[in-house]
């Protein structure tokens, strides 16, 4: 079995030489199929519903990607990685993006391969606990079992933040969100640590959300986005700009109501610019002058995104918090399209 | 080559290598040959290549990098400033331990039930037959997920043990006088400890315990004392014809200087106490380990018992008729005549399943027991992204481990093998 999977990473390493030779771009447009890698599932990110149909907010980036490149938010094909197998696909040309909740790194960045192309959700790592544990600080958690993702960074974050705080804890690893979920509700750990978001995600699951509460502190900085491979620029920015694209698009009050109507022409250049109707900004990243608007149209702009997926309409309940707008005391800024 | 008949007087010609069958197999070995190292040199060369297009090196430097996670089960100091070489170590022996374990279990259970399967009672034979039929035909894996579904939701939580300040009493109570705790994360077991303890000598890999050496050190010469005191015997029979009575004397040896020794040094057990979220204390067996463990050793014992079973069977049963004719009992028929012949049918397949169960305690992953898969082929790939390297150098380890087996199931095969004369 061994062998077998040896001979397996040769393969796919031999099939990716192509795939990263030929440009991503091109061979997404030539494949007429964006492959997008993303949760197993996280309800309100990334997951499918009883049709298998995916929605999410980080399948909406997948989609916008989709609509800019090829001009049909659907021709996504849609591939769960769990924390230990994602960088592996993407490095693997498996995936030709990843929007799978992945924390920017300096390693990862650097070191395993990938580009982060740039952050669709300020997180931070917390704790879960239920209610009746009458634990009401991380600080209380001493010798406690938590559950914890593996591959991911939080297991890091988890190890320091005991070690700063001199206490201990009883690691238990698991593998995906849904197992955590199953022995964080059979007992088997006191406390389940991840991206808060993901907590809040996998709270609103639960049968009972009101018996369980996330801890005050948050004890990392995640900043989560989407990532390509390193070493191919021209797709980089394709999904770069085409997440800016969202952001820039709630900052001006384009959403996918009106898109059509403001693509005909408006008073504000900054928007004629981003959605093609003065400049050539498409067709520097190697796309039609349309490919602005596909996106928006595709879900949405970011704020749009935000409020169907995760936000405080829906059982998932998150602020915007850091992820509100520069101008709205958050942290979102795209840079000028121009 | 004395009986072909006298070949033509003609130089050697090309064709010869296929059609003359002096050549024939030759040729055949070195295309072979040439073939398969084409390939491997193929796939290395494809793989340097690929490599260098992701811009990826190969070296394991990072083994040597701060590790940075923590491990469950230790069976060697580890925290998270240690390397990730440590980590691996961690895991490799986490491995060894349950295969160790895995491998005594399932050979007891399944010589057990080999034996009983061959039962005259009716229905002994049968439900050894079903366990057999039932274990051995559903893969591993499943019974890895069943060990540890039971013992996740049947058994209670640490906190159930927690004494309610109304009434007085826990929901649930511990067994074995207070000393054991059954929950749903871990079994507590009383730890071993010494009032009079000597200390331990720190080595770079691990610290040892001067109390444990003493202990083991005792055994063995007790073993080797209670040896000679049987060898003495058996000599004064030969001699004499009458057997002195041993078995006070072996138990005296066997038994006397370990007590002696364990009173000295204030051996006692502390049994575990919960304190805040879990039991402190003792030792805590976690429940991944259990069910690995159970699960590998129930499914191995079943292949096992069927090895014994064919072992026994092998045996004519002239052999045992002959020595009743001679006047041996049956114990020492077993023992004398049966045992000797019919291991040396039974070592050979048992050798490839203790191979087996040793690589299928890589399952350990479905139940989160930090293994070598889970701390080098799982974390340590994970965090530094070096997957090449990691999984071949855990291929490289798992050959070794099997190897060892082999070898040394081996030697010990030879040592019971046919003397021929």
């Amino acid at each position: 079995m061994k062998k077998s999977v040896l001979l397996g990473t040769l393969a796919v390493a031999a099939v990716s030489a192509g795939v990263a030779a030929a440009g991503t771009l091109d061979d997404v447009k030539a494949r007429g199929e964006l492959n997008c890698g993303v949760n197993t599932g996280l309800v309100g990110f990334a997951a499918p519903d009883a049709n298998g149909n995916w929605s999410g907010f980080d399948v909406a980036v997948c989609k916008a990607v989709a609509a800019a490149v090829l001009g049909d938010p659907s021709k996504v094909k849609y591939v769960p990685t769990t924390g230990q197998t994602r960088f592996t696909a993407l490095a693997s040309g498996e995936v030709d993006m990843l929007s799978r909740n992945s924390t920017w790194t300096f390693s990862r960045d650097t070191d395993l391969k990938l580009d982060f192309v740039g952050v669709n959700y300020y997180d931070g790592q917390g704790f879960m606990v239920r209610k009746d544990l009458g634990v009401t600080s991380a600080k209380e958690l001493d010798g406690a079992s938590v559950c914890i993702q593996t591959g991911t960074t939080t297991e890091l974050n988890l190890a320091d933040f005991f070690k700063a705080n001199n206490m201990t804890y009883q690691p238990i690893t698991i593998d995906s969100n849904a197992e955590g979920e199953q022995q964080y509700l059979a007992g088997a750990c006191d406390a389940y640590t991840t991206d808060i978001s993901g907590l809040a995600a996998t709270r609103a699951s639960y049968a009972d959300p009101e018996n369980h509460i996330i801890l005050p502190e948050v004890i990392s900085k995640e900043p989560l986005g989407p990532a390509v491979r390193h070493g191919d620029s021209q797709w980089g920015d394709v999904v770069r700009w085409t997440l800016n694209a969202l952001i820039a698009a709630e900052e001006y009050g384009v959403t996918s109501a009106n898109v059509d109507e403001l693509a005909k022409g408006t008073e504000n250049p900054e928007i004629n610019r981003l959605l093609g109707v003065e400049g050539e900004l498409g067709k520097m990243t190697g796309l039609d002058n349309d490919w602005a608007v596909r996106a928006i149209k595709a879900s949405g702009n970011y704020g749009e995104i935000f409020a169907a997926t995760i936000g405080e309409a829906t059982p998932i309940a998150l602020a915007r918090g850091l992820n509100a707008q520069w101008t709205q005391g958050g942290l979102l800024y795209a840079p000028p399209f121009r | 080559m004395t009986s072909a008949s006298d070949a033509p007087e003609q130089g050697f010609r090309l064709s010869q290598l296929i059609y003359d069958t002096r050549y024939r197999s030759l040729t055949i070995q070195v295309v072979t040959f040439i073939l398969v190292m084409a390939g491997v040199a193929w796939l290395v060369d494809n793989t340097i290549q690929n490599l260098n297009q992701l811009g990826k090196d190969f070296n394991f430097g990072f083994l040597s990098n701060r590790a940075g996670y923590d491990i469950g089960q230790q069976l060697i100091p580890y925290t998270n400033d240690n390397t990730h070489a440590r980590a691996m170590l961690v895991g490799l022996l986490n491995t060894l331990w349950v295969s160790v374990l895995g491998c005594a279990a399932a050979t007891v259970l399944g010589i057990i039930i080999g034996v009983l399967r061959l039962s005259h009672n009716w229905l002994v034979a049968r439900l050894m037959t079903s366990y057999v039929e039932m274990f051995r035909n559903i893969p591993v894996l499943l019974w890895i997920l069943v060990c540890i579904a039971l013992l996740s939701e049947v058994t209670p939580s640490p906190n159930a043990y927690k004494i309610n300040p109304e009434t007085g009493e826990s929901a649930v109570s511990m067994l074995l006088f207070d000393s054991v705790a059954v929950t749903n994360r871990y079994t507590a077991i009383p730890a071993i400890e010494f009032t009079n303890s000597l200390g331990t000598i720190d080595t770079a890999f691990a610290p040892i315990s001067l109390n444990f050496l003493l202990i083991a050190v005792v055994l063995i010469v007790s073993i080797w004392g209670n040896r000679r005191l049987k060898a003495h015997a058996h000599k004064v029979q030969n001699e004499t014809g009458v057997r002195p009575v041993t078995w006070w004397k072996s138990l005296l040896i066997l038994f006397g200087p370990l007590l002696v020794v364990l009173v000295a040094l204030g051996f006692h057990l502390v049994s575990p106490t919960l304190k805040g979220f879990n039991f402190t204390g003792g030792n805590n067996v976690s429940n991944a380990f259990v069910a690995l463990w159970l699960g590998l050793t129930l499914y191995t014992a079943a292949f096992i018992a069927e090895i014994v079973r064919a072992g026994i069977l092998a045996i004519s049963k002239g052999q045992s008729e002959a020595a009743y004719a001679l006047g041996l009992r049956p114990n020492r028929t077993m023992k004398l005549v049966i045992l000797p012949q019919a291991l040396r049918v039974i070592i050979p397949p048992l050798i490839s399943q203790y191979l087996n169960l040793t690589k299928n305690s890589s399952l350990a992953i479905a139940v989160g027991y930090m293994d070598l898969r889970g701390t080098l082929g799982g974390v340590t790939l994970n965090q530094t992204g070096r997957e090449l390297e990691a999984i071949l150098l855990m291929m490289l380890i798992y050959l070794a481990i099997s190897l060892t087996i082999s070898g040394l199931m081996n030697v010990y095969n030879k040592s019971v093998k046919l003397k021929e004369r």
